[in-house]
């Protein structure tokens, strides 16, 4: 009984793709594809979606260590807050960060007096972006894989005389690696798929700003045959990172 | 028991109210349909509004977008009655794709302007300024109307443009720079004409020469040819042309 739903469910999934590949120009593609634009595009993204999920790592490992570990007042609310990207629609996200790091934001403005720095319009801005949608996969994914854990193998270690750093070191971090891993792969898909927030916050200028998702929205105005050439070119990346990421991480090694 | 009846003669009542809309009769009310280019907004809903007084009954209905998106949007299929154009060639396209019915016809045209923060801080004087360094320039992309127009005053004056980023339509030109991220951006005359107060604009005498035609057509198989028909002609008609003038076009052959 479940066949019927759950063919339509892979049937949404997949036939949008198919249905992109049937459109495509095949002879036209192979050159398509290795244009200039389209390679700077595609070099843009991986690059800004690696910092990314740097970032995601180095900021939003603490901030899970101390949502699963804490117990303090407004710690659910916190939890919510930390979720606001996933929930927000990116343009809006954009806006938000456009208006704190713009010019006119407080802190944009107090930056560029400070030190010169102008936030907007740059590659730095296209990470801030990225980082702000994608990190909430990672907090969510390590909180939960920390909270199942349960922090008894933690309080063994403290009570071995091993410091709180040691303790984080030596038994939290691995305990929590197959959960960063996925984590990880979802904030680098998150990162890579960016674009509302991207296009409000960073504009779209070539080799810049103009990221894979955003050299589609440009191209389809003008040679919908190389805005879909582009976008098999993000399929294909997307596809590689699943595969590449799928056994260790997202189905769960319970090693 | 009332209550059931009552519910009963609301549900019927409901029910032939939504036939009557859906067959679309004579005597009932008509919805036009019309794919307009963003730059078209203030002006075309000055249009609805005189449009529908002197049309009992019919309702405008716009899709205001990019003039390419909505050639993409006809041309996989969308209905509507009445498609108008920030430039020509993507009224060819929507000619070359079989969208259209009839021939296109021009009905006002625009050029480009300096759209600078109130009171021309960076003192903006010329096009020519827009290169200087130390200036946060905002563009449409070339893809766009508004963005090929604005290539084309390079390629004329020889001054090449260090764009901070190449926007998707012009309003998001004008968002940048009000909202001070840019000191200015190149956007049409309507466009600054709206935002008169947040931005000031900076006329230059170059934008004549990349001046972009408006067509409007009637699109083939409209559900309401009639009334698009009407509505084009009332568009190139005096009534039309007096708001499209209002906010800064001008008419065809001027």
């Amino acid at each position: 009984m479940l066949w019927i739903p759950a063919a339509a469910a892979l049937a949404l999934v997949v036939l949008p793709v198919v249905g992109l590949l049937v459109r495509t120009d095949l002879t036209r593609l192979p050159g398509l594809i290795v244009s200039t634009p389209s390679l700077t595009a595609l070099r843009l993204s991986l690059e800004t979606a690696a910092v990314s999920t740097l970032a995601c790592i180095v900021l939003g490992v603490p901030l899970a260590v101390v949502l699963a570990r804490s117990s303090f007042r407004g710690l659910r609310v916190l939890r919510a807050i930390v979720l606001l990207p996933l929930v927000l629609p990116p343009v809006v996200g954009g806006l938000a960060l456009l208006y704190l790091l713009g010019r006119k934001g407080f802190l944009g403005y107090a930056l560029s007096v400070a030190m010169g720095v102008q936030i907007p319009f740059t590659t730095t801005a296209v990470i801030i972006a990225q980082t702000f949608v994608a990190m909430p996969f990672l907090v969510v994914s390590l909180e939960g894989a920390l909270r199942n854990a349960g922090d008894a193998y933690e309080q063994v270690a403290a009570t071995l005389g091993a410091k709180p750093w040691t303790v984080f070191r030596r038994v939290t971090l691995p305990l929590l690696l197959p959960a960063l891993g996925s984590g990880a792969v979802l904030s680098f898909a998150r990162a890579l798929g960016e674009f509302g927030a991207t296009i409000t916050f960073a504009g779209s200028l070539d080799g810049v700003t103009r990221t894979l998702p955003l050299a589609v929205y440009t191209q389809a105005e003008s040679d919908i045959d190389s805005a879909v050439a582009l976008s098999l070119l993000l399929i294909v990346v997307a596809v590689v990172v699943i595969a590449v990421a799928r056994p260790r991480a997202l189905e769960g090694n319970p090693s | 028991m009332k209550k059931t009846l009552a519910a009963l003669a609301g549900l019927a009542l409901l029910l032939t109210g939504c036939g009557s809309a859906n067959s679309g009769g004579d005597s009932g009310s008509k919805t036009l349909t019309v794919f307009a280019a963003a730059s078209l907004t203030e002006s075309f809903n000055a249009i609805k509004t005189d449009f529908e007084a002197a049309h009992p009954g019919v309702t405008v209905k716009y899709n205001f977008a990019g003039s390419s998106s909505l050639v993409q949007q006809l041309s996989n299929g969308a209905q509507a009655d009445v498609f108008a154009s920030a430039d020509q060639p993507n009224m060819d396209k929507a000619v070359q794709a079989g969208v259209i019915d009839g021939s296109p016809q021009i009905f006002a045209t625009n050029k480009l302007t300096i759209a600078v923060a109130p009171g021309n801080p960076k003192h903006i004087a010329s096009f020519a300024d827009l290169a200087k360094g130390g200036l946060t320039v905002v563009v449409c992309a070339p893809q766009v109307p508004c963005g090929s127009a604005a290539q084309k005053v390079e390629q004329n004056t020889g001054v090449q443009l260090k764009p901070a980023s190449e926007e998707q339509d012009v309003k998001q030109v004008l968002t940048k720079v009000q909202a001070g991220e840019a000191d200015a951006g190149l956007v049409y005359v309507t466009d600054a004409a709206t935002a008169t107060g947040k931005v000031d604009q900076v006329q230059f005498p170059e934008a004549a020469q990349a001046i972009n035609n408006y067509p409007i057509a009637v699109v083939k198989n409209a559900p309401q040819a009639d009334l698009a028909k009407e509505f084009e002609q009332y568009v190139l008609g005096a009534q039309g042309q007096q708001q499209l003038t209002k906010v800064g076009f001008v008419p065809p052959g001027h």
